[in-house]
């Protein structure tokens, strides 16, 4: 099918683009397009207005600032691919876009788009959530920064007034203790997690962990960290009891779904596989270095 | 605004339209163009079909507006034969049989033509990941990986691709 007509706006400024959003109430952002234009093809989303982010001056950018990587939210998902600051300092979302649908859908995806798209299923809300972004939000003469867990509110729904836009994302830089790991089961390559997990850990000089994020995705309609699984490992040497015992601990914190991919008790022990193997990757990364 | 200029360069030539902002890049190819090599299969990016490179890289033509991609430079399937010759890219396709109802073969061309441009030794895994994202209802993916695989070998692409 095809789209219904709209108009479209081409800003090349931010303040432009707030000015349009406050202009025009049936506006919609369009960032990289490669959820909304097939929304748009299938006419289940008709915005009136589109105002298109592509040429706005500095939201394209990868920058290395203090301990933090910070990536503008209409760099596209295959840039930060393929970025040696991204790869240094943030190799977990690396791995993640390695399943973020296919290298010709990346080249035009955007970072920001996809966080701000919000889908229960996708990769990069679950990153986000293991890395604990922070991510920027520009509105009318203001910039505020979110916290994952305040901004992916439901399924395809965050925390985002229709007069704001996700301007850039910021991702703690992975240090040497920390390993990470990102597992994901789907039915083709590409396709949308059924289960996926991404695991960070930190350890002391003993081999104890001193820091634990265990983020799940397509388990939820918003991304999900497990406190469970994240205090079993808290304090403790990373050994196979306490990874299984940790792995084991999600299923009490999700409360998956039944569609036609996957029954709800598949998708609670596929969880708690998944979980195990992010676990061991992440602690693989402590024994064999990078 | 509803319509809008459109200016582009398709295969070298260039293609100046006023289009409606909702025109999809694979329509403007095709109609707009005549570029009729950009087969429109699914329109919801799934299939890989409509695979076009922008400015040098992949994307799919039907899930970019026209507009979008105002002022760049495609290229498609058509624009890989010089003089009415095949690309040795597609002379592999064609000794190996990786082809049956042709529908698919302009984005696998496409994919594997930026893939090998990209890695030119690639091993056979990496082949199957790299085209993962195009289908064939022929179900003739074997040939497919084998041409690419033996395009590979001869350097059918040269890396960083054709200037």
């Amino acid at each position: 099918m095809k789209p219904a007509p709209f108009a479209y706006h081409a800003p090349r400024r931010l303040e432009e683009a707030l000015a349009l959003l406050g202009a025009l109430p049936e506006a919609k952002l369009l960032a990289g397009g490669q959820s909304l234009i097939p929304m748009m093809n299938f006419r289940l989303a008709r915005p009136q207005h589109l105002v298109d982010l592509a040429r706005v001056d500095g939201l394209a950018s990868i920058r290395a600032v203090g301990e933090r990587i910070e990536i503008g939210a209409m760099t596209r998902q295959a840039a930060v691919e393929t970025s040696a600051v991204v790869r240094d300092g943030c190799p977990l979302l690396v791995d993640a876009l390695r399943h973020v649908g296919h290298y010709a859908s990346r080249t035009r995806g955007t970072i920001g788009g996809s966080l701000a798209h919000a889908d229960p299923a996708s990769e990069l809300p679950v990153v986000a959530s293991a890395l604990d972004a922070e991510l920027v939000v520009a509105g009318p003469g203001v910039t505020r920064v979110v916290a994952p867990a305040e901004f992916f509110r439901a399924p395809l729904t965050v925390a985002l007034d229709r007069r704001e836009i996700l301007t850039a994302v910021s991702f703690a830089r992975i240090g040497p203790r920390v390993g990470w790991g990102f597992t994901e089961l789907n039915r083709r390559h590409g396709g949308f997690a059924i289960v996926c997990v991404a695991a960070v850990l930190e350890v002391d000089g003993a081999g104890r962990c001193t820091k634990a994020a265990v983020a799940l995705g397509g388990v939820a309609g918003v991304p999900v960290r497990s406190a469970g699984a994240e205090a079993g490992l808290l304090g403790h040497p990373l050994d196979d009891r306490r990874i299984d015992a940790a792995a084991a601990a999600v299923a009490g914190d999700i409360d998956p779904g039944s569609d036609l991919h996957a029954s709800a008790e598949y998708r609670r022990e596929m969880a708690q596989a998944f979980t195990r193997r992010a676990l061991v990757q992440a602690r693989g990364r402590f024994q064999e270095g990078r | 605004m509803d319509t809008c200029l459109v200016r582009m360069r398709v295969n070298g030539r260039p293609v100046e339209r006023e289009v409606p902002a909702r025109k999809l890049l694979s329509d403007f190819l095709r109609e707009d163009a005549g570029a009729l090599g950009v087969n429109v299969g699914c329109e919801q990016g799934v299939c890989g079909s409509c695979t076009v490179l922008v400015d040098g890289v992949p994307a799919r033509a039907c899930l970019a507006f026209a507009v979008q991609v105002d002022g760049a430079e495609i290229r498609t399937v058509e624009g890989l034969t010089t003089d009415g010759s095949l690309h040795p890219l597609q002379q592999a396709f064609h000794d190996h049989h990786a082809l049956q109802c042709g529908f698919c073969t302009p984005g696998m061309i496409i994919t594997a033509y930026d893939f090998l441009a990209r890695h030119p030794r690639p091993s056979i895994a990496e082949i199957r990941e790299a085209l993962s994202g195009n289908l064939c209802r022929c179900t003739g993916y074997q040939q497919i990986v084998e041409a690419v695989q033996d395009a590979a070998r001869l350097g059918a692409v040269p890396e960083g691709g054709e200037r």
